[in-house]
């Protein structure tokens, strides 16, 4: 488990990480917290010609609000988001999904732009950034794009990133007042990739709900955001109808695979019984919350 | 007045060193000009050599040396030796250092490099070609059994090794009698031990000298030694194995030979230069004994009042690719499984079968879960129909306290029959349910109930054999600065025998523990025994420090008697001192003891047999001694997302006289971490192929304190008769019945559904199909 040769290079700004990125495209890999590409490496599961390690470049480590968006930085640990109360107030769905992102050791190492960068359907922050509609900035020597979560991601490992771009930052919208959210996962044992995830968003009004968001982890070779669902709760103006109706939607249009930990059924059946938990427990909040955080 | 030391539940002298990175493992054994080794191993599950080329790697610039089955010497090119033979294994096949002309399992060692470094080694490995004929993998135990779809090795013909019954009784007879037969088919998956070091050798080799110097993550140094020395034509003297700080055992660490404990050592010689060879994890999977598979179709015959009138088992056994090991899982299993139960007529058969896969050899338990679980849930079954309480169909089962010693009528894993020699298993039962509340156990549940909560109670009874044979031996040295050095042959693994068997040196001498030095698993220190496995080194090495301990002071009485004017019957040890009883002033400390023990000039008397203060003695026990005890537990499960809690964990644990109670728990909480994690978070799944699915901790689980719960571990002492102090085993009794438990804890908590769970590691998509499947029982 030792990598093969590769070339290393540790660049101090984002514009020479974009000239290098240019310079080698494909044959290049981004490395920041490593929690992934190191294991991969040593496996000769990637072999990259060039590893660009944006560990030293101080101006993508920011966690900043802007005009009702969290920024956050390339270099930014995930472990900040659980740690920065101010995250908790913006984005609590974040800090609530995070902790069942691997152990605190791999928290305190890999990095919030990297998770999402890697692109694993099982993952935590990537169902998370669908939910909330987050926005990712790439950036390459010829300019900047934000990409729409839901487009970002295109398949397993793999993403809308160009082979020149560098996932720069993540934009996060603050919640809205009127909103609660929640995030439940199934794994095997804590902190594994989820059997299946769900992250669940309400809009509480006039005592139903108003608007909703649903995405879902381990569930497809992307996450998914289920539309039909978030309908199906926004519809019935009573709740436990709505929920039974989004874990049908969520169990009728889901189709994960299979794989040696679940069956496809399994993982359908989770996404359902999950509908249900979160959809309740953001419910809950999203009536107990009135703009405040919640625990 | 004497401390006493031996039950005290002190810390462990070896911690302060290990927990500030101060230990010696393998892997920290850095010597000038050392080289590094990689496995080539083979991708392929069953497959014919064709063709190796290792011209491309030699070229590489950092490679010295690169080696296949063709380059070994000739006693290397034979398959390795037979390390433990049996009437009943016919074909005792072993593995080979490097795989001659086809591989048997993934992971089959095929070449081997040697380079400046890791990394260049492992480059190296991909410029070796092979040309491989793939053949059918024999993946299926029962299709194996039958021969299909291909033989692992040819020339005998068949796929199985050996063919075993062991009778007690009338089986037969007794069924034709009983009221209830309840029969089921049992299956245990495979599983492995995950040390958190894997293996490793380094070796050294002194051409001057002509010595060979080895270190090696074994649980088994002093065989190593032996058999290195015979492999390399060399005495035993001149080779020295080391098993230094070693990172967990559990079984797999016992080989004799794992083929890198015999290829560093050639390179070494070969090379002139030492060469290191590091297990990585994702080799561990595969090329680190495995253990469990056993598909057991069993029955048992009762009366209408719940009373055992006979037991039958006929299984099978996976043993793998090879079977080095011969068959110790399956007859620890059969031998196993009566348990505490007086059973009258027993059936036990087996046909341990060859498939492609890792070798099986004993892991922590070493078949004693199967037999537990396939007992205790026969004993389940049969309680529900015969509508009778589980606890009390137990009791009217248990071999009472007064019927000891008691012959079980079967022969063990040491060729000698299984006698239990002592316990208290009605008393056991009792007190853990009484701990974990089971009179009261249908309103508490029924309260949980109410919350929507689905709670089961589990309990699972053993018996745990340990201690056995052949022998160890110790020495026991007091040097003249008071300190006493310890040396035996036994490895450590973690077992913390530092403290341990300082404990029983100090409690013999009056000295402090910390002035006590155990040096285990170097052959240079001392060069007799066989190794730590089978619950045995406190037993066994334990017993032999306490006689060479009782021995030396013995001696320092009669040589401080001479010193202090008095008779020897008027003294006492205590506080590293030989006193006059009644007199304190008159005393003399233990190294001044030994300084005279060892004069310059003068006179030694016979009646000192030698020089200083120091014995040497061995022992051997007749037979094996009995552990037992029972598990108790409350798990909560979660019928929609099929995971789990454990809410209580109870332990009522006897294994004779307690020499640490602090380290006994440390061993049944790890035992029990290990027991959970078998039963529901760790598996090896194998495609049709003969691939390894789950060949990394992203794939097998091992629990981590997330997982775990606190134990509560309750010890009761029966003591042994069959050695000086007492104790029995405790190395496996953690593990043991966790499976049998887990069974009927989720059972106890899905009482509303027909469900049976007669297979084991379950997970939560196995759990999940079960309640798919159940239909409601009705009330």
């Amino acid at each position: 488990m030792k990598p093969p040769v590769f070339d290393y290079q540790d660049p101090a700004s984002v514009e020479e990480a974009l000239e290098l990125l240019a310079r080698h495209g494909a044959a290049a890999k981004v490395l920041a917290g490593g929690q992934s590409l190191m294991p991969l490496l040593n496996l000769r599961l990637a072999r990259p010609e060039v590893v660009v390690d944006i560990n030293r470049i101080d101006a993508l480590d920011y966690l900043t609000e802007e005009s009702g968006w969290l920024r956050v930085g390339a270099r930014v640990r995930q472990r900040r988001l659980e740690r920065e109360a101010e995250v908790r107030r913006m984005v609590p769905l974040l800090t609530e999904a995070v902790r069942f992102v691997g152990h605190p050791q791999i928290r305190n190492r890999g990095t919030v732009c990297g998770s999402l960068a890697h692109a694993d359907p099982a993952a935590e922050l990537p169902a998370v950034a669908v939910a909330v509609g987050a926005r990712l900035v790439a950036r390459s020597r010829s300019g900047v794009r934000e990409i729409p979560a839901e487009e970002f991601f295109t398949g397993p490992l793999t993403t809308a990133l160009r082979p020149d771009e560098l996932l720069a930052e993540a934009r996060f919208p603050c919640t809205g007042p009127d909103w609660g959210w929640a995030f439940l996962e199934v794994s095997n044992r804590h902190g594994d990739y989820a059997l299946c995830a769900v992250a669940a968003g309400v809009r509480a009004g006039d005592g139903r709900i108003q608007d909703a968001r649903l995405a879902y982890a381990g569930a497809g070779p992307v996450p998914v955001r289920l539309r039909e669902a978030e309908a199906a709760l926004v519809e019935h103006s009573d709740l436990e109808e709505g929920i039974r109706a989004a874990s049908a939607e969520a169990r009728r249009v889901l189709q994960p695979d299979g794989d040696l930990h679940a069956s496809s059924e399994f993982r359908r059946h989770l996404a359902a019984v999950l509908t249900a938990r979160t959809v309740r427990l953001a419910w809950t909040r999203a009536r107990t919350r009135s703009g405040g955080a919640h625990a | 007045m004497a401390t006493r030391w031996l039950g005290a539940p002190i810390k462990r002298n070896e911690d302060p060193r290990l927990l500030v990175g101060q230990g010696l493992f393998v892997d920290d054994v850095q010597l000038p000009g050392m080289l590094h080794a990689a496995v080539l191993r083979s991708p392929h599950a069953h497959a014919r050599i064709r063709r190796i080329d290792v011209r491309r790697a030699l070229e590489h610039p950092d490679v010295l040396l690169v080696l296949t089955h063709g380059d070994l010497p000739p006693s290397l090119r034979e398959p390795l030796p037979k390390l433990i033979p049996h009437p009943d294994l016919k074909h005792h096949k072993t593995q080979y250092a490097l795989a001659p002309d086809k591989v048997r399992h993934v992971g089959e060692p095929v070449a081997f490099v040697v380079a400046t470094s890791r990394y260049a080694a492992e480059d190296a490995l991909e410029l070796v070609e092979v040309d491989y004929e793939p053949l059918p993998a024999v993946v299926d135990l029962e299709e194996a059994a039958a021969g299909r779809p291909a033989l692992v090795h040819e020339d005998i013909g068949t796929n199985v090794a050996a063919h075993s019954v062991q009778r007690v009784g009338d089986y037969e007879a007794a069924r034709a009698r009983a009221d209830l037969v309840v029969a089921r088919r049992f299956v245990v998956d495979r599983g492995c031990a995950s040390p958190i070091e894997t293996r490793g050798v380094v070796a050294q080799w002194d051409p001057r000298a002509r010595q060979l110097t080895v270190w090696d993550s074994t649980q088994a140094p002093i065989p190593i030694r032996n058999g290195l020395a015979a492999l390399f034509g060399l005495a035993q003297k001149d080779v020295r194995v080391i098993a230094p700080d070693v990172g967990g055992g559990f079984g797999p660490k016992i080989m004799m030979f794992y083929p890198e404990e015999v290829l560093v050592p050639l390179a070494a010689m070969r090379l002139g230069r030492p060469v290191k060879w590091i297990e990585d994890r994702r080799e561990h999977f595969v090329a680190t004994n495995h253990e469990r598979t056993q598909i057991h179709d069993a029955e048992i015959a009762l009366d209408r009042e719940g009373r055992i009138l006979g037991v039958r088992t006929v299984f099978l056994h996976d043993a793998g690719a090879y079977i080095p090991y011969g068959l110790i899982v399956p007859i620890v299993a059969e031998c196993t499984l009566p348990g505490p139960y007086r059973i009258p007529n027993y059936h036990a058969e087996f046909r341990a079968v060859f498939t492609n896969k890792t070798i099986v050899s004993p892991y922590r338990g070493a078949g004693r879960p199967h037999g537990v679980f396939v007992m205790e849930r026969l004993l389940d079954l049969a309680a529900r129909e015969l509508g009778m309480d589980r606890a009390e169909i137990r009791r009217r089962n248990f071999i009472q306290p007064h019927e000891f010693p008691y012959d079980v009528g079967l022969i063990y894993q040491d060729n000698a029959p299984l006698v239990y020699d002592s316990g208290n298993y009605p008393a056991a039962l009792e007190r853990a349910l009484e701990e974990v509340g089971y009179c009261r156990w249908p309103e508490e549940k029924a309260r949980y109930r109410a919350q929507g909560r689905r709670v089961g109670l589990g309990f699972a009874c053993y018996v745990e054999g340990s201690g056995i044979g052949p022998y160890e031996g110790c020495r026991v040295t007091v040097e003249p600065s008071g300190k006493v050095y310890v040396a035996t042959g036994v490895g450590t693994q973690g077992q913390g025998h530092a403290t341990s068997l300082a404990q029983v040196v100090a409690e013999a001498l009056g000295v402090d523990v910390g002035d006590v030095h155990v040096v285990t698993g170097d052959t240079g220190a001392f060069g007799w025994g066989t190794g730590t496995f089978a619950s045995r080194a406190a037993v066994v090495a334990g017993s032999a420090v306490h006689l060479a301990a009782q021995a030396v002071r013995q001696k320092a009485l009669q040589v401080a008697a001479s010193l202090l004017e008095a008779s020897p019957e008027d003294l006492e040890l205590a506080d590293g001192r030989v006193r006059v009883r009644g007199a304190p002033s008159r005393s003399v400390s233990l190294g001044e003891v030994a300084r005279a023990a060892n004069p310059l000039r003068g006179v030694i008397p016979a009646e000192w047999e030698g020089p200083g203060l120091e014995a040497t003695r061995y022992f051997a026990p007749p037979r094996g001694t009995f552990s037992h005890g029972v598990h108790a537990a409350l798990v909560e499960v979660d019928p929609e997302t099929a995971t789990l809690r454990f809410l209580r964990y109870v332990v009522v644990h006897d294994c004779g006289t307690v020499l640490n109670p602090l380290i006994l728990d440390g061993q049944i909480h790890g035992g029990v971490a290990q027991g959970i994690g078998g039963s529901f978070f760790e598996r090896l799944v194998y495609d049709d192929s003969g691939q390894l699915l789950s060949g990394s901790f992203m794939d097998f689980h091992i629990p981590t304190a997330v997982e775990i719960p606190e134990v509560e571990v309750i010890h009761q002492e029966t003591p042994s008769p069959l050695n000086p102090i007492g104790a029995k085993g405790a190395g496996e009794g953690g593990v043991i019945p966790v499976p049998a438990l887990l069974a009927q804890a989720i059972e106890d908590a899905l009482d509303d559904l027909e469900l049976e769970i007669l297979r084991m590691p379950l997970h939560p998509d196995a759990l999940f199909e079960l309640i798919q499947k159940a239909s409601r029982r009705t009330p």
